[in-house]
C-alpha cells in the first residue's frame, strides 16, 4: 500500500502544490528584508559601532587622559599621549584608535570614568584606504560633535541598566 | 629578644620592636600610611590596627612595642571592621579623582582601599578643599588629596635636614605647608614624591605624561654624582619618562638626589645623533665611515707620544678600557681621567676610595671633612652623615670653603690646608674630638686635591688619619669623596699618565697633535691649542663637541649596559634602558670599530669579552659588591705633607644643578638653578 500512496502523491504533484502554497502565503505576508541603504533596521542603544569622543555641553572635551581605555583595550588599538594643558588640566595631546585593530568589544566605553569615549550607532564608516581607519583625536572629536544628540540619548536610555 | 605569636606563627623579634615589625617578621602584611621604616613613628593614620590579646581594643601596631609572650591577630573580624572604618574616614575628605591623579596605579591609598576598604561610599556631604602649595620646580602639590600622614614633614626634617615643612591647624583643618611660600631648599626633595602615599605630592616634570603600567623598567646606576645610587629607569618607547631609586641599604638606602632623578630630560636635548667632520672650519654631517677615515688619515705618521686621550666624568668602565687599549695600541701613554687636575696616588686602592663605606658612616664617631661639601657633591651620602649625627655624639669638623648649611652641626675649622697641621700637632681644638674617637673618619674632597699641592694635602690627610687612629686593622677611616662617577673606575684602570707621559694640562697646551676626548667637557675645551686635532666622542653637544674636528656620537648612561665604580670602589652594573638616538652607538663599540680602521683591532667583540678584559686589567671588576676591610698597611701615599701651601680651598660645585652635560641640557635643572641659585648664595653669606 505504501508503494501505491507514494506513486499517487508523485503523480498528483501534491508536494509541489504544497510548496507553491507556502510561496503564495509569504507573498501576502509583510516583508522581512529592508531596502538598505534607503531603509535601516532597528539598533539597540547598546550597539557598538564607530567610536566618538564626546564634549561637555559647554564645549570642553570630556577626556581627561586617564588612559584607562588604553589599558583595558584587549586589541591594544588605542594610543594616548598626554601632558598638562596651559591651564594646568590633564588633557591628551594624542588620542589614536586603530579601527582595523579594534574588535568593537566596548570595554573602552565601559572603562571611561567620564563617558568621553563611546561607541556610537554608526556602522557605515567603510573607507577606501586603510590609512583612513587610523582615527586621530580630531576625527574622534568630530564624530562626537556630529553624533552628540544620538549619543546622549543612547546613554540616557541605557543608564538604568548600568 | 621577645617571642611573639602572630596569627599562630611564632616569631622572635628584638626587644623594643613594634608589633608591626613582628607582624612583618611573621610574613603578615599590615596596611599603613604614616609608618615608614626610615622615619620616626607618628601613629596618626590608624590604618595598621591589629588585635592584641588582653588589649581592650585594636591597637595601632606601628607604635605599639612588643612584649614577650604577646599574642597578635591580624586577620579577625574586629581588625577587618576597624580597617574598613579607618579607610572610610580617610576617604571622607580624599577626592575621588584617581583618573586624573598621577599616583593612580601606584597609590597606597588606592591599593589599600581596594584590599581593605568597604565596597561603597556612605558619604554624601561636601568634601573639604585645600589650596595647593608651592614647593619648587620639582614637586607638584594637590593638597586636597593629602591624608595628613606627615611623612613628608618627617622626611624633610629628619632625613633631608631642612625643617621647612610643617602642619598648621588641626583636625579636619590641618594643612601641610611651608608656612611662607618658598621652594624646598633640599637636594633630596624628589624623595617626597616617593614617600607620599597618595597623590598629594607628585613629580612636576612627570605630570600627566605616563601611567606606571605602560612603563618599561630597567635597573641602572646613577652617574650624575659618584655615590653610585641604584636607580630604576622607567621608559616608554624610546624615551625615559622618569627615574626612581632602588633600595640598596649599603649605598643609597632608598633615597636619591634631585639631579639624578630629574636631569633625564637633558637626554632628549642637544644630543649628538650622527657623526660630524670639520671641513674647511665648519662641521659637516658625515657617515661613520667618513668620520673614521678622517681620523685615521690624520693619525697617519703621527708618533704615539703625540696622541692623547682625556676621559670624562660620565663614562662607563667598558668604554674607558677600550680607549686605554686603543691608545696603548697606538703607542701612547698620554691618557688622563682627571679633568679637574686632582692629584692622586693610584699605587694602592685605598688611597682613592671611600674606605669606610657609605654604610660605615653610621659606625663612625667623629668626622673631619677636608675640602668637600658633601651636601652638594653627594646629597645621599650627606643624608647618611646626618643620620649618624642625629644618633648623637658625632662631632663634625670641616676644613673647606664656607658653603651652605650641611644640615648638621659642624665646627668650621678654617678653609686652608694649614689647619691639617694644626690638627696633627693638637693645636686646633677639634683634634681632641678626633683623637678621643674610636672610629674617626676623614673625608677628603676633590677641591683638596685639585690644586698645586694636592699630593701634599692627600699625604697630610693620610698622616692625620694614621695619627688619630683611623687606620686600624678593623677600621679604615680614610675616605675620598669623588664627584665624578667614572673617576674611581678610571683610576682602577690606571688612566693616569705615567712618568714621561702627558697629563690633561700637558695635552691641552699643545703637547699632542691628536686629542681624543671621551665625553670630556669640563676641561675648558676652548683652551686646546689650535693645531691639535680633536676627536670628541660623547652624547651631548657641549663644550667638547664645539671644539671638535670629528664628532663621534656615543650613548648616554641610560642607553648602554655599563659598569660603574662608585666612590667606595663598589663595582655596579647598569643595564640598557633605551636605545641611543639616531646613529649614536655604545662607546666601547665605537672604539672597537675604529680600532679596526687603524689596523689595531681590539680583541673583543661582545660585552662579555670587554668585561673579561676589564677583570684582566684589574681583578676588582670581576667582583660585584664590596667587602669591608681595614687598613692593612699604614704606609701613606706619595707626597710630602710639609709641602702644603696656604691657598684656601675653593668649592668644587658652584651650581649643584648644572654640573655636567646632561644636567646642563636639562630644562628642569635650568629651572632649578634659576630658583635655587640665589637662596643658596644667601645661605652662604
Amino acid at each position: 500500500m505504501a508503494f501505491l500512496d507514494r506513486t499517487a502523491r508523485s503523480f498528483l504533484l501534491t508536494e509541489l502544490i504544497g510548496g507553491l502554497g507556502v510561496t503564495l502565503r509569504y507573498m501576502f505576508k509583510p516583508k522581512a528584508t529592508i531596502n538598505y541603504p534607503y531603509e535601516k533596521g532597528h539598533l539597540s542603544p547598546r550597539f557598538r559601532g564607530e567610536h566618538a569622543l564626546r564634549r561637555y555641553p559647554n564645549g570642553e572635551e570630556r577626556c581627561i587622559a586617564c588612559k584607562l581605555c588604553e589599558a583595558v583595550c584587549p586589541a591594544e588599538a588605542i594610543t594616548i599621549e598626554a601632558e598638562p594643558r596651559d591651564d594646568g588640566s590633564r588633557r591628551t595631546t594624542r588620542y589614536d584608535i586603530d579601527m582595523t585593530k579594534c574588535i568593537y568589544c566596548g570595554l573602552c566605553e565601559e572603562a571611561c570614568p567620564v563617558d568621553a569615549i563611546v561607541e556610537g550607532p554608526n556602522y557605515e564608516f567603510a573607507t577606501e584606504t586603510r590609512e583612513e581607519l587610523m582615527y586621530d583625536k580630531d576625527k574622534l572629536l568630530a564624530n562626537g560633535d556630529r553624533w552628540e544628540s544620538v549619543l546622549a540619548r543612547r546613554l540616557e536610555l541605557d543608564a538604568p541598566y548600568r | 629578644m621577645a617571642k611573639v605569636t602572630v596569627d599562630g606563627i611564632q616569631v622572635e623579634v628584638a626587644n623594643g620592636s613594634s608589633v608591626l615589625q613582628a607582624c612583618e617578621a611573621a610574613g603578615k602584611e599590615i596596611p599603613r600610611f604614616c609608618y615608614h621604616e626610615r622615619l620616626s613613628i607618628a601613629g596618626n593614620c590608624r590604618m595598621c590596627l591589629v588585635e592584641v590579646e588582653k588589649a581592650p581594643k585594636p591597637v595601632a601596631s606601628c607604635g605599639y612595642p612588643v612584649m614577650d609572650g604577646m599574642v597578635v591577630r591580624t586577620d579577625t573580624e574586629v581588625v577587618r571592621r576597624a580597617r574598613r572604618a579607618v579607610m572610610e574616614f580617610l576617604l571622607i575628605n580624599h577626592p575621588l579623582d584617581c583618573p586624573i591623579c598621577d599616583q593612580g596605579g601606584e597609590c597606597d591609598l588606592q591599593d589599600q582601599a581596594f584590599s581593605y576598604g568597604g565596597d561603597h561610599s556612605r558619604y554624601a556631604e561636601n568634601k573639604r578643599a585645600v589650596t595647593d602649595k608651592y614647593l619648587g620646580p620639582l614637586v607638584k602639590t594637590v593638597m586636597t588629596r593629602c591624608i595628613q600622614c606627615t611623612r613628608c614633614i618627617r622626611f624633610a626634617s629628619e632625613v633631608a635636614g631642612v625643617p621647612e615643612l610643617g602642619a598648621t591647624s588641626r583636625g579636619e583643618n590641618m594643612e601641610v605647608t611651608t608656612y611662607v611660600e618658598k621652594a624646598l631648599t633640599s637636594e633630596l626633595s624628589g624623595n617626597l614624591i616617593d614617600i607620599c602615599p597618595v597623590g598629594a605630592l607628585t613629580s612636576k616634570p612627570y605630570a600627566f605624561v605616563a601611567r606606571p603600567w605602560e612603563l618599561k623598567k630597567s635597573d641602572g646606576i646613577d652617574v650624575l654624582d659618584a655615590t653610585g645610587t641604584n636607580i630604576r629607569i622607567h621608559a616608554k618607547g624610546p624615551e625615559v619618562m622618569r627615574i626612581l631609586p632602588r633600595v640598596n641599604d649599603a649605598v643609597n638606602e632608598e633615597w636619591m638626589a634631585d639631579k639624578g632623578r630629574f636631569s633625564f630630560d637633558g637626554l632628549r636635548r642637544k644630543r649628538l645623533d650622527r657623526p660630524w667632520v670639520r671641513v674647511h672650519g665648519k662641521l659637516q654631517p658625515a657617515s661613520w665611515q667618513d668620520a673614521f677615515v678622517a681620523i685615521a688619515r690624520r693619525l697617519e705618521g703621527v708618533k704615539g707620544e703625540r696622541i692623547g686621550a682625556i676621559v670624562g666624568d660620565l663614562c662607563d668602565a667598558e668604554s674607558m678600557v677600550a680607549l686605554r687599549d686603543l691608545t696603548g695600541a697606538l703607542g701612547s701613554g698620554n691618557i688622563d681621567c682627571r679633568q679637574d687636575g686632582a692629584q692622586y696616588d693610584i699605587g694602592r686602592r685605598d688611597f682613592y676610595t671611600f674606605n669606610s663605606g657609605i654604610a660605615g658612616i653610621e659606625e663612625a664617631d667623629a668626622l673631619l671633612l677636608v675640602g668637600t661639601d658633601p651636601r652638594r657633591e653627594a646629597p645621599v651620602l650627606n643624608a647618611r652623615i646626618r643620620k649618624r649625627w642625629l644618633a648623637g655624639n658625632f662631632p663634625v669638623g670641616v676644613i673647606a670653603a664656607p658653603g651652605p648649611d650641611l644640615t648638621y652641626e659642624v665646627a668650621h675649622l678654617g678653609d686652608r690646608p694649614s689647619v691639617l697641621a694644626g690638627l696633627a700637632d693638637g693645636s686646633v681644638g677639634f683634634a681632641e674630638s678626633l683623637r678621643a674617637a674610636k672610629k674617626p673618619m676623614i673625608i677628603v674632597g676633590q677641591s683638596a686635591l685639585a690644586r698645586e699641592d694636592g699630593a701634599a694635602v692627600l699625604a697630610a690627610c693620610w698622616a692625620l688619619a694614621g695619627r688619630v687612629g683611623a687606620l686600624t686593622p678593623d677600621w679604615h677611616g680614610f675616605n675620598m669623596l669623588h664627584t665624578a662617577a667614572s673617576r674611581v673606575g678610571a683610576l682602577d684602570l690606571g688612566l693616569v699618565p705615567q712618568a714621561g707621559s702627558r697629563s690633561v694640562a700637558g695635552m691641552m697646551s699643545g703637547g699632542v697633535e691628536v686629542l681624543w676626548l671621551l665625553g670630556a667637557d669640563e676641561i675648558g675645551a676652548g683652551r686646546i691649542g689650535p693645531d691639535t686635532f680633536v676627536v670628541y666622542q660623547g652624547h651631548h653637544g657641549d663644550a667638547g663637541a664645539a671644539r671638535a674636528d670629528v664628532i663621534l656620537p656615543g650613548a648616554a648612561y641610560v642607553e648602554k649596559s655599563g659598569t660603574y665604580v662608585n666612590t667606595e670602589g663598589r663595582v655596579q652594573t647598569a643595564f640598557q634602558a633605551v636605545f641611543p638616538p639616531g646613529e649614536a652607538r655604545e662607546d666601547w663599540r665605537i672604539l672597537r670599530a675604529f680600532s679596526e680602521v687603524v689596523g689595531h683591532t681590539l680583541p673583543y667583540d661582545d660585552l662579555e669579552a670587554v668585561r673579561r678584559r676589564l677583570a684582566e686589567v684589574n681583578p676588582v671588576f670581576a667582583r660585584q659588591g664590596l667587602p669591608r676591610f681595614g687598613a692593612a698597611d699604614a704606609t701613606g701615599p706619595a707626597g710630602d705633607p710639609a709641602a702644603i701651601g696656604n691657598a684656601p680651598f675653593t668649592p668644587t660645585v658652584h651650581d649643584y644643578y648644572q654640573t655636567n652635560v646632561i644636567s646642563r641640557a636639562s630644562a628642569t635643572m635650568a629651572e632649578c638653578s634659576r630658583v635655587y641659585a640665589h637662596p643658596v648664595v644667601q645661605a652662604a653669606e
